[in-house]
C-alpha cells in the first residue's frame, strides 16, 4: 500500500534521508525508531507529501507522492496523519475540529459530517466533550480528538509521529489503547514511537533509523530477539532501562 | 489671555448656517468617515499582505516585504502630498479626478493615503500573528486535505486574527491621530476645524481643549469596541501559542 523506494532528502545541504526503502503491505502496522535527528519524522512527512522530496519514489495506494500532477489535498486526506503536539485548531469546538476536513475536503454534508464525527467521538471515549474547545481537554484527551479528527476522512491508512511522547505518563495508555484497536481492526499504520510495549503488541515490523539511514527492518519479534546491528542494540538496551 | 469663555461654541459662524460647536463636529464626523474607511482599506489590504509574508511563493513573500519597506519608510505627510499634488498628474484619469467635488478629492487622497499607510502596518502584525502560531497548525490542516487557502482561511488566519486584536487595537488609534495630517491638503476634518475656529474667534484655548476632548472621546470609543471585540472572540481555555 505504501511503498518507500530510495528516498533522498536535504534540508538545504543537510541530507537528512540517504536512501530509504521499505514496503508496507495493507493492514501492516509498522513502528520506527531510533535517536533524536536520525530522520523519522521527516520520513513519514515524505509520505504525504509535507515535505518534498530530492530523489527517489513514495507510492501510496499506486499514486506516486512526487509525482507533478498528483493532487496533494485528495491523497491527503486519504491518508491520516497523527502529530506530537496534537494540532488541533484552537478556535474550533472539538465537533467542528472533526467536520471541518468532512466538509471542506470531501464535500460531505454538514448532518453527515456530524453524524461521522459523533461515531468517532464516541469510538475514542469522548462524546460528551464535542461542545468543548480543545484547550479545555487534558493532552491525552486531546490526542484521541486528533486521531478522530483523521479517521472522519475514512483513510486508508494512518501516520503517526510519536503521538504519545507529549504526554503525561498517566495519559499515555488511554492513546495507546485507542491505537492498538486501531491496528486490531486492520488500520495500515506507520507509527513513529519509543514505545516498546506498544511496538512489540501491535508491530507486525519494526523499522530502525539512524543518521537518515533505514539500518533495521525486521518482523517485530525477531528485532527484539536479536537486533542485527550494534546501534540498534545500543538503542534499545538504553531505551528498555527505562 | 482672558478667562476661558466656551460661549464661543454656541455663536453662529460668519456664514450663519451653523455654530461653532456645528463645525467641530463637522470635523469630527469627516474624522471618524475618513478614518473608518481608511482602516477599511487597511485591513483589507494588510491582511492579504501579511497572509502574501508567509505564504511558499517567494514572488509574492517579496512583494509584499518591498511593499511593507516602501510604505512604512516614506513619511506619511509625503505620501499624502504624492497622492494628492502627484499621482493626479501622472496617473490615466487624472483628469477627471481633478474635476470631481474638491471635498471628495481630498477625502479619497486622503483615505487612500491613510490606508496604504496603514496597511503596511497591518501586514506585519498579521505576518507575527500567523508565525506565531504553533508551527503544526499549518501542516494538521495541510495533512488533512485543506489546501493551502483554505489552510489560511479556516485554521491560520482566524486564530491569528485574534491574537492580534491587542496590537490592530493601537493600529486603529494610530489610524485617527494620523488622519490629522489630513488637514494639510484642506480636508476639513477635526484639527482643521479647531483651527479654523482659531482663525475666526481668536479663542485657541478653547477651541484646542474642545479638539482635544474629541479625539479624547473617540479614543476612549475606539478602546471599547475593540475589547468588545476581543471578548467576543476570546477562545475558551486557549492559552497563547506557546511552542
Ligand atoms: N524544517 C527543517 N529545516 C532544517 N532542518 C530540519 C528541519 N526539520 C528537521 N531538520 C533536521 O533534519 C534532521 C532529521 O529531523 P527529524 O525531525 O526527521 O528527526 P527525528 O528522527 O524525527 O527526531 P526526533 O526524535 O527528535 O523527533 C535533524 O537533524 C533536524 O535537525
Ligand atoms: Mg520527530
Amino acid at each position: 500500500m505504501i511503498s518507500i523506494r530510495d528516498v533522498h532528502k536535504s534540508y538545504g545541504t543537510v541530507e537528512v534521508l540517504s536512501g530509504c526503502s521499505t514496503e508496507v503491505k495493507k493492514g501492516e502496522v509498522i513502528v520506527v525508531c531510533g535517536p533524536s535527528g536520525s530522520g523519522k519524522s521527516t520520513l513519514i512527512k515524505c509520505v504525504n507529501g509535507l515535505e518534498p522530496i530530492q530523489s527517489g519514489e513514495i507510492v501510496v495506494d499506486g499514486i506516486s507522492v512526487a509525482a507533478r500532477r498528483t493532487n496533494l489535498p485528495k491523497l491527503r486526506a486519504r491518508v491520516g496523519m497523527v502529530f506530537q503536539h496534537f494540532d488541533l485548531f484552537p478556535h474550533l469546538k472539538v465537533i467542528d475540529n472533526l467536520t471541518l476536513a468532512q466538509r471542506k475536503v470531501l464535500g460531505r454534508r454538514e448532518e453527515e459530517a456530524r453524524a461521522r464525527a459523533f461515531s468517532l467521538l464516541d469510538r475514542v471515549g469522548l462524546r460528551e466533550h464535542a461542545h468543548k474547545h480543545p484547550g479545555e481537554l487534558s493532552g491525552g484527551q486531546q490526542q484521541r480528538v486528533a486521531i478522530a479528527r483523521s479517521l472522519a476522512l475514512d483513510p486508508i491508512c494512518m501516520l503517526f509521529d510519536e503521538p504519545t511522547s507529549a504526554l503525561d505518563p498517566e495519559m499515555i495508555n488511554e492513546v495507546l489503547d485507542v491505537m492498538v484497536a486501531l491496528a486490531r481492526d486492520g488500520m495500515t499504520m506507520i507509527v513513529v514511537t519509543h514505545e516498546m510495549g506498544f511496538a512489540r503488541r501491535v508491530a507486525h515490523r519494526i523499522v530502525f533509523m539512524d543518521r537518515g539511514k533505514i539500518v533495521e527492518d525486521a518482523p517485530t519479534a525477531d528485532f527484539f530477539a536479536a537486533p542485527k546491528t550494534d546501534r540498534a542494540r545500543q538503542f534499545l538496551s538504553k531505551i528498555l532501562q527505562h | 489671555m482672558g478667562p476661558l469663555d466656551f460661549h464661543v461654541f454656541l455663536q453662529p459662524v460668519p456664514t450663519g448656517e451653523t455654530t461653532y460647536l456645528g463645525w467641530l463636529l463637522q470635523g469630527l464626523r469627516t474624522t471618524v468617515l475618513l478614518s473608518a474607511c481608511a482602516w477599511a482599506v487597511a485591513l483589507v489590504l494588510g491582511s492579504l499582505l501579511g497572509v502574501f509574508r508567509t505564504v511558499p511563493s517567494r514572488a509574492l513573500r517579496a512583494i509584499a516585504g518591498a511593499y511593507v519597506e516602501v510604505f512604512r519608510n516614506v513619511p506619511l505627510l509625503v505620501q499624502l502630498f504624492i497622492w494628492y499634488f502627484v499621482v493626479p498628474e501622472i496617473v490615466p484619469g487624472g483628469e477627471r479626478f481633478k474635476q470631481i467635488d474638491p471635498w471628495l478629492q481630498q477625502f479619497l487622497a486622503s483615505m487612500f493615503c491613510l490606508g496604504l499607510f496603514t496597511a503596511a502596518r497591518v501586514c506585519e502584525q498579521v505576518r507575527a500573528g500567523i508565525e506565531s502560531l504553533a508551527r503544526g497548525q499549518r501542516n494538521a490542516a495541510l495533512a488533512l486535505g485543506l489546501t493551502l487557502p483554505q489552510t489560511y482561511r479556516h485554521v491560520l488566519l482566524p486564530m491569528a486574527g485574534r491574537i492580534i486584536v491587542p496590537p490592530l487595537t493601537s493600529e486603529t488609534l494610530n489610524v485617527f491621530k494620523n488622519s490629522a495630517v489630513c488637514s494639510t491638503i484642506g480636508l476639513l476634518e477635526l484639527t482643521a476645524q479647531g483651527r479654523q475656529l482659531v482663525d475666526y474667534t481668536a479663542r485657541a484655548y478653547e477651541s484646542f481643549l474642545a479638539v482635544t476632548v474629541l479625539y479624547l472621546l473617540l479614543n476612549a470609543a475606539v478602546l471599547l469596541i475593540m475589547r468588545k471585540v476581543e471578548a467576543r472572540t476570546r477562545v475558551p481555555g486557549y492559552l497563547g501559542s506557546g511552542r
